[in-house]
C-alpha cells in the first residue's frame, strides 16, 4: 500500500482548476520532492493532501485512509508557510497543547524531548514571540515531529530557515527516512531538498510534467528537470 | 471522555491566551463601562422610566461589548497559522467550536459580571433582588450570543472588513434572543420574578440555545474545510 | 428555448400588471380605507414572493453544500436577491400604506418589523458574498450563513408578536374588509408577481453563471 497515494485529482478554485488530473504515488519510506514554478500548484497539492480542503474530483489516500479521518490525521505532520505556533505561549505550552490534541500518552515528556532535539530546551518556557526567527522555525519542526507522525508533508521546509535550523531539519528527516517515515516535501529545487530526495515530481500549470525517480544529475543540477520536462 | 478532555483543551488554551495578553478583554470592559456611562447622559439616571428600561439596556452593553471578545475568537489563530495545525490535529471540528464557545463564554459572562455592579452603582437598581434567575437568563442569553459568534467568526476569519461583517452578521440573528433577555431582564432587575406571561420568553431562549448549537456543531466541519 | 420562454414569461407579467392595474383603477374604492386600501393587490404578493424566494433559497443552499455544485450556489443568491427586492417592495408600500391610513411613516407592527430583521439578514447574506473573494469559499460560507438565517426567520416573527402582544400597538392594516369581486384581480396580480419573480431569478441565475465562467477564464489568463 502507498503511503501517499493522489489519484484523479482536480482542485478548483470556482470554476479555475488549480490542481488538473493530478496522480503521485509516494511509497512507504519514500522521499518525495515536489518541484514547480510559483502558481504551479504545489502548496494546493500539499495543503490538498494534508486534509485542509476537499479535491473537486478524484481520490487522496494516506496508507488507504481518507486525509480527513482520524487516524489518518494521527499519522501525518505538516509544515507550511506560517510557524503553526502560538506567539502568546511558551515553547513548552504549545507543544504540550499539541502532544494532547494528538492524543499522546506523556505530553510533557514528549515535549521535552523534543524541545531538546531541536535544540530549544533552554527556552522552553520563553514566550515565541520573544523567539527569534530561527528559534520558532525549530519551534515548528519540534511541532510537526512531535506526535511521531509516518507521513510528513512539508511546504517549502529550507526556504528561509537560518543555517542552524537547516542543519537540525535535515539531521531530524534524515533519522525520520531511515525510521522508515514518508516525506513528500515541496521544494525550489535547493540541494538540501534534493540530496535527500528519492522521487522527483514537476507540476507545471496544475499537471504532473514528470514524475521519478531522483538522480545524481538531478542533485548536481537542480534545473536540469526544468530544462527537460518543463516548458521553457 | 477524550472529547471532553479535548474541548477542556481547547478552551484552556484559548483562556491562557487570553488572559496574557488581556486585549480583548480590557477592551471589551472598557467598552462596556463607556457605553454604560454614555447612556447615563443620554438618559436621566434618576428618573423612574430609565430604571423600568434599564434592564433592557443592559443587553446593548453586553452584546456590543461581547462582539470585541467573539470577534477574537477564530480570528486570534490566523496569526501564525495557527488555524492549520488545529485542523489539522485529530480533533473533531465541533470540538474545536465547542472548546472556543466555552472560552468565549467564560470571558464574556465574566465582562457581564464585572459590569453589573457597575450598572446598579449608575442607575441606582438594585439588582441582586432575583439574582439567581438573573444570573440564569444571563446565562442562557450569553451562551446564544457566544454560539452564534463563535461560528461567525470561522466564517469571517479570511474575509475582507472582518471586524465590520462580523458585527453586521451577527446581530440580526440574536435580535430575537436579546429581545427575550431584554424583556426577562428588565423585569427582573426591578425585582419582580419571572412571571407566567415571561415564560414564553425562557422557553425562546432556550429553544433558540439549542437548535443554534446543534446547527453550529453539525456545519463547523463544513466552513472549516470545506 | 429557454431564454424564449423566459422572455415570454417576462411580457407576459409586465402585460398583466399593466392590464390589471387599470382595472384595478377602475374598481370602487374601499369603504375605510379609501383608495390606498388597492395597495393591498402589490403589498401582498410581494410578501408572498419574499416567502418563496426565500425558501427556495435555503432549498438551494443545502443542496450546494450537499452536492458542491455550483448551479445550486447560483440559484441560492438569485432566489435571495430576488426575496430582497420582494421585501424591500414590501416595506416601502406597508409604510407607504401607514402614512395614508395613520398618518405615520412607520410604527412597530409586528409584521413590518419583522419583514425589516429578514430584510436586514439577507442583506447580511448578500454583503457576505460580496466580502469573500474565492468562489468556493463563498459559496460554502453563503450557504451556511443562508441556514442560519432562515432558521432565524420563524423565531423572528414569533419573538417580535410576542413582544408586541405584551406592548399593544395599532396594527397597521388590521381594519378593512376584503370585497369578493376583488379577488380575481388579486389573483391575477399574484399571478404576474410570481411571473416576474421568476424572470427576475432567472436573469439573475444566468448572470452569475456567466462572472464565474470569466472569473475562471481570467484567473487562468493571469495564471500562465
Amino acid at each position: 500500500m502507498s503511503a501517499v497515494a493522489v489519484d484523479g485529482v482536480w482542485k478548483y478554485y470556482g470554476d479555475y482548476p488549480a490542481l488538473r488530473d493530478v496522480r503521485l504515488e509516494a511509497p512507504p519510506g519514500a522521499c518525495l520532492a515536489l518541484i514547480g514554478r510559483n502558481g504551479a500548484g504545489k502548496t494546493t497539492l500539499l495543503r490538498t493532501i494534508a486534509g485542509f480542503s476537499r479535491p473537486g474530483r478524484g481520490k487522496i489516500r494516506i496508507f488507504g485512509k481518507e486525509p480527513r479521518d482520524t487516524e489518518a490525521r494521527r499519522m501525518m505532520g505538516f509544515i507550511g508557510h506560517g510557524i503553526s505556533v502560538y506567539d502568546e505561549l511558551s515553547a513548552l505550552e504549545n507543544l504540550k497543547l499539541y502532544g494532547k490534541l494528538y492524543g499522546l500518552a506523556d505530553p510533557k515528556k514528549s515535549a521535552m524531548e523534543w524541545l531538546e532535539r531541536t535544540g530549544l530546551e533552554r527556552v522552553r518556557n520563553g514566550l515565541v514571540r520573544e523567539f527569534s526567527r530561527g528559534m520558532r522555525q525549530r519551534l515548528a519542526v519540534a511541532r510537526a515531529f512531535l506526535h511521531e507522525p509516518s507521513v510528513l508533508l512539508l511546504d517549502e521546509p529550507f526556504t528561509a530557515l537560518d543555517d542552524r535550523a537547516i542543519a537540525v531539519l535535515q539531521r531530524l528527516l534524515r533519522e525520520g527516512l531511515a525510521a522508515g517515515k514518508t516525506i513528500v516535501m515541496s521544494t525550489h529545487q535547493l540541494r538540501e531538498a534534493l540530496e535527500l530526495s528519492t522521487q522527483v515530481a514537476l507540476l507545471v500549470r496544475g499537471k504532473v510534467a514528470f514524475d521519478g525517480p531522483c538522480t545524481p544529475e538531478m542533485v548536481q543540477d537542480p534545473g536540469y528537470v526544468y530544462a527537460r520536462y518543463g516548458e521553457g | 471522555m477524550r472529547t471532553i478532555r479535548q474541548v477542556i483543551t481547547v478552551a484552556v488554551k484559548d483562556l491562557r491566551a487570553e488572559l496574557r495578553t488581556k486585549e480583548a478583554i480590557n477592551a471589551s470592559l472598557a467598552f462596556a463601562l463607556v457605553i454604560l456611562l454614555m447612556f447615563s447622559f443620554a438618559f436621566d439616571p434618576e428618573a423612574d422610566t430609565t430604571r423600568e428600561i434599564s434592564g433592557g439596556l443592559l443587553w446593548i452593553v453586553f452584546a456590543f461589548a461581547g462582539t470585541l471578545i467573539l470577534n477574537r475568537s477564530f480570528a486570534r489563530e490566523v496569526p501564525n497559522d495557527c488555524l492549520d495545525a488545529l485542523i489539522a490535529a485529530p480533533v473533531p471540528g465541533a470540538v474545536l467550536f465547542l472548546g472556543k464557545a466555552i472560552a468565549n463564554f467564560v470571558l464574556v459572562l465574566a465582562v457581564e459580571l464585572v459590569s453589573l455592579p457597575v450598572f446598579g452603582v449608575f442607575y441606582n437598581v438594585k439588582w441582586t433582588q432575583q439574582f439567581w434567575e438573573l444570573m440564569g437568563v444571563m446565562a442562557l442569553a450569553t451562551w446564544g450570543m457566544t454560539v452564534i459568534g463563535t461560528i461567525f467568526s470561522a466564517l469571517t476569519v479570511n474575509i475582507r472588513l472582518r471586524e465590520v461583517m462580523l458585527p453586521m452578521l451577527t446581530y440580526p440573528i440574536l435580535v430575537p434572543a436579546l429581545i427575550g433577555a431584554m424583556r426577562l431582564t428588565a423585569g427582573l432587575v426591578m425585582g419582580k420574578p419571572i412571571g407566567g406571561d415571561d415564560a414564553a420568553w425562557l422557553r425562546m431562549l432556550i429553544g433558540f440555545d439549542v437548535m443554534y448549537t446543534v446547527a453550529s456543531l453539525v456545519l463547523v466541519e463544513t466552513v472549516l474545510v470545506g | 428555448m429557454r431564454d424564449r420562454i423566459v422572455y415570454v414569461l417576462g411580457i407576459l407579467a409586465a402585460a398583466i400588471l399593466v392590464w390589471n392595474g387599470y382595472a384595478i383603477w377602475q374598481l370602487p374604492e374601499e369603504t375605510q380605507q379609501g383608495v390606498v386600501f388597492k395597495i393591498i393587490f402589490f403589498h401582498v404578493p410581494m410578501w408572498a414572493g419574499a416567502g418563496v424566494t426565500v425558501s427556495l433559497a435555503l432549498i438551494a443552499s443545502i443542496l450546494f453544500l450537499i452536492t458542491k455544485n455550483f448551479a445550486f450556489d447560483a440559484l441560492a443568491v438569485a432566489t435571495t436577491e430576488v426575496g430582497v427586492a420582494f421585501l424591500s417592495a414590501g416595506l416601502v408600500t406597508g409604510s407607504i400604506w401607514g402614512r395614508q391610513i395613520w398618518g405615520i411613516w412607520w410604527t412597530w407592527d409586528a409584521r413590518l418589523t419583522s419583514a425589516l430583521l429578514c430584510w436586514l439578514l439577507y442583506a447580511g447574506y448578500l454583503m457576505l458574498r460580496h466580502a469573500v473573494e474565492e468562489p468556493t469559499q463563498r459559496a460554502i460560507f453563503a450557504a451556511v450563513f443562508n441556514i442560519f438565517a432562515f432558521l432565524d426567520v420563524p423565531i423572528v416573527f414569533f419573538s417580535i408578536k410576542w413582544w408586541r402582544t405584551q406592548h399593544p400597538q395599532p396594527v397597521f392594516w388590521g381594519q378593512g374588509s376584503f370585497p369578493p369581486d376583488w379577488t380575481r384581480h388579486f389573483m391575477w396580480n399574484m399571478l404576474a408577481m410570481v411571473a416576474l419573480g421568476v424572470v427576475l431569478t432567472f436573469v439573475r441565475f444566468r448572470q452569475e453563471e456567466t462572472q464565474r465562467e470569466i472569473d475562471a477564464v481570467r484567473r487562468t489568463a493571469h495564471a500562465f
